[in-house]
């Protein structure tokens, strides 16, 4: 049976071979992610400034901002296969390659469990790998689950994301954005639920939303020593008018994670999930 | 008219005769097309892709076919580009040439009567609230809104300019400029209010967009723009004379029989017409406006007659130049173009400024 079962998946994948493409451009972080973890990073032929990671992605050549794709810079790597991230563009590119008929493949978004399992598949399917898509998701999956029930605890920490401090005036993650979908799935609590997306905060509404903890993006490459703080040092971050009256400045609690990591929603989230988790019990442990 | 009355005593190196410029307007006329010819075969022959002009060319001439992605690069990239390089660069040189001939000002652009400003809130109105429209709507103008938004609110922006420094049928140059620079901080706040409200897709868009981009040139949008921007350039020479005697002063130009609120009212409208139109489909490409017609008059003299006609050819010439630029230099990514003509713009310009500081009387 199972031999069977062997034989047919081969032949459809032999079939789909034939179409299978070959000269693939990634568009999105976690697009590029997963293409890496199918084992079929030898198809890439391109990718997007976003993906960043694994490291050797960026030997690719780069097409751009994934919001702002050159029609002939995508077309001059003669792919047959685009694969991207939702919101990728813009139309005019999108129009202009499918009349190059090369394939388009959009791979939606979410901040869920759900939305990375759907990128896999989609991503596995448009590669003719669909059964290894399917495998690569069942794992993730499994792995998300037990990362988030690790997570669960009944004393949730107010966690309050900051996106930047320009100028000392804080950009926090509200409700509807990756940032507060990361900060449920790892056990805790997002402190600021009054808007949805990044908005600047006023110092006193950053006093009323009291987060027992902060978390950042670290966008520090392997090696650099100097950087990994986003911009804002400790005590920076700690001296602001708002945060220092907070119970996070307190207990000097900040946890920085690497951007993409963090918020790419793609296969190492919950590697993610962990590296919050594990930050946050720290803070609790110690507070 | 003529020209030694505008400048007296001023020789120009290259000029047959003191004060007569024809000639070299002439030939300066004739460098350009050459130049605009020469930037125009460069732009279609080099890209990112590996499609050369002349390959295509010779393949054409015996008669054999193209394959299905010389021809995309060809006919769906690089020619509506180019094509909408020419009449953006024209229509944004020829739109600075006449506000500064109306508002007797060298710091004049198109940005003066409000164009720029209604255009960039159209468009970020259009691509923070476009996504939250009814389904129908977006279904029937999809993809334009935001270049229908933006030359909708430029178009009204200057309208209400116009109307407000309009009164009992005279237009007060001085009143547009003030009221343009209210009027621009105002669209400023409106914008500022979309920000906030803006998410974080959206607000990458709208960086983009205001740093100006050829990228999005297909046949669609230059059929729409091209019209418009044509029809602009063709009346723009009737402007000429009008301006040449509105240098010696509103009252002296109404003396020498110019209709001064006619001829007021038709730079109005070409200006909005071409800038509206070629901001509309290329977002904020600055400087063309302001550095070409300078260029010219320090070369060829300030007679409209040739300015406008030159300033159209140097434009042109120099955003394709500057797009072929920046969609070649960080292949196969591509630079926005706006930050191209600033960066190659300003320094020239501030040169140019320094060299002919005694002769511009600055």
């Amino acid at each position: 049976m199972i031999r069977v079962l062997f034989l047919l998946i081969a032949t459809f994948a032999a079939g789909g071979a034939a179409m299978a493409a070959e000269r693939v451009i990634s568009i999105g972080g976690s697009v590029t992610e997963i293409v890496y973890l199918l084992e079929q990073q030898d198809r890439l032929v391109g990718r997007d400034t976003t993906s960043s990671f694994p490291a050797e992605a960026g030997s690719l050549p780069d097409v751009g901002y994934k919001r702002a794709l050159s029609p002939e810079g995508v077309l001059s790597l003669d792919p047959d296969l685009v694969l991207a991230e939702e919101g990728s563009g813009p139309h005019e590119t999108i129009t202009v390659l499918e009349n190059a008929r090369v394939r388009f493949v959009t791979v939606p978004t979410g901040y869920g469990a759900e939305a990375i399992r759907t990128k896999i598949e989609i991503v596995g399917d448009a590669l003719g790998v669909p059964d290894q898509g399917r495998q690569l998701a069942d794992r993730i999956e499994a792995e998300l689950e037990a990362a988030v029930a690790a997570a669960s605890t009944d004393r949730p920490a107010r966690v309050l994301f900051i996106l930047s401090m320009q100028g000392g005036r804080i950009m926090a993650g509200g409700l509807d954005t990756s940032a507060d979908g990361i900060i449920r799935l790892a056990g805790a609590e997002n402190a600021m639920t009054g808007f949805t997306g990044y908005k600047p905060l006023t110092d006193e509404a950053v006093i009323a939303t009291a987060p027992d903890v902060i978390l950042m993006m670290d966008r520090a490459m392997a090696g650099d020593e100097t950087g990994g703080n986003h911009g804002v040092e400790n005590e920076v971050l700690f001296n602001h008018p708002g945060l220092a009256a907070t119970p996070a400045a307190e207990r000097q609690a900040v946890v920085r994670i690497d951007g993409l990591l963090l918020l790419g929603f793609g296969p190492r989230t919950p590697e993610a999930v962990r590296a919050l988790t594990s930050a946050l019990a720290d803070f609790d442990e110690t507070g | 008219m003529n020209e030694t009355v505008i400048s007296p005593g001023l020789t120009w190196p290259g000029s047959s005769g003191a004060g007569d410029r024809r000639r070299l307007a002439a030939r300066t006329s004739l460098a350009l097309i050459v130049l605009l010819l020469l930037v125009s075969i460069v732009s279609l022959g080099i890209g990112a892709a590996d499609a050369s002009f002349w390959h295509s060319l010779v393949t054409v001439a015996r008669g054999d076919e193209l394959s299905a992605l010389e021809r995309v690069i060809l006919f769906d990239i690089r020619l509506p580009r180019l094509a909408m390089g020419l009449l953006v660069g024209a229509a944004l040189a020829v739109s600075g040439a006449v506000m500064q001939g109306l508002f007797r000002n060298p710091l004049a652009d198109p940005g003066l009567v409000g164009v720029g400003a209604g255009a960039g809130l159209g468009a970020i109105i259009a691509i923070v609230l476009g996504a939250s429209l009814p389904a129908a709507v977006s279904l029937a103008i999809g993809h334009y809104i935001v270049p229908v938004a933006a030359f909708i609110g430029g178009w009204v922006a200057t309208l209400v300019l116009y109307q407000v420094s309009t009164s009992r049928g005279r237009t007060s140059v001085a009143m547009m400029l003030l009221a343009g620079i209210a009027l621009g901080a105002l669209a400023a706040a409106l914008s500022g209010i979309l920000v906030y409200l803006a998410n974080d897709a959206q607000l990458r868009d709208l960086t983009f967009w205001g740093l100006g981009s050829l990228a999005g040139a297909t046949w669609g949008k230059l059929m729409a723009a091209a019209p418009l921007i044509l029809l602009a350039m063709a009346a723009a020479p009737f402007l000429a004379r009008s301006l040449n005697a509105l240098a010696l002063g509103e009252a002296a130009a109404a003396h020498l029989g110019i209709p001064i609120q006619r001829m007021k009212m038709l730079a109005v409208v070409v200006v909005a017409m071409a800038t509206g139109a070629a901001v509309a489909v290329s977002g904020g490409i600055g400087f063309i406006g302001i550095v070409v017609p300078h260029l010219l008059r320090i070369s060829v003299g300030p007679d409209h007659r040739y300015l406008l006609l030159n300033s159209a050819l140097l434009g042109a010439s120099l955003l394709v130049l500057a797009d072929t630029i920046s969609r070649t230099i960080i292949a196969p990514a591509e630079l926005p173009i706006g930050i191209l003509t600033a960066v190659i713009g300003g320094p020239v310009f501030i040169w140019i400024l320094l060299r002919n500081r005694g002769l511009l009387n600055l």
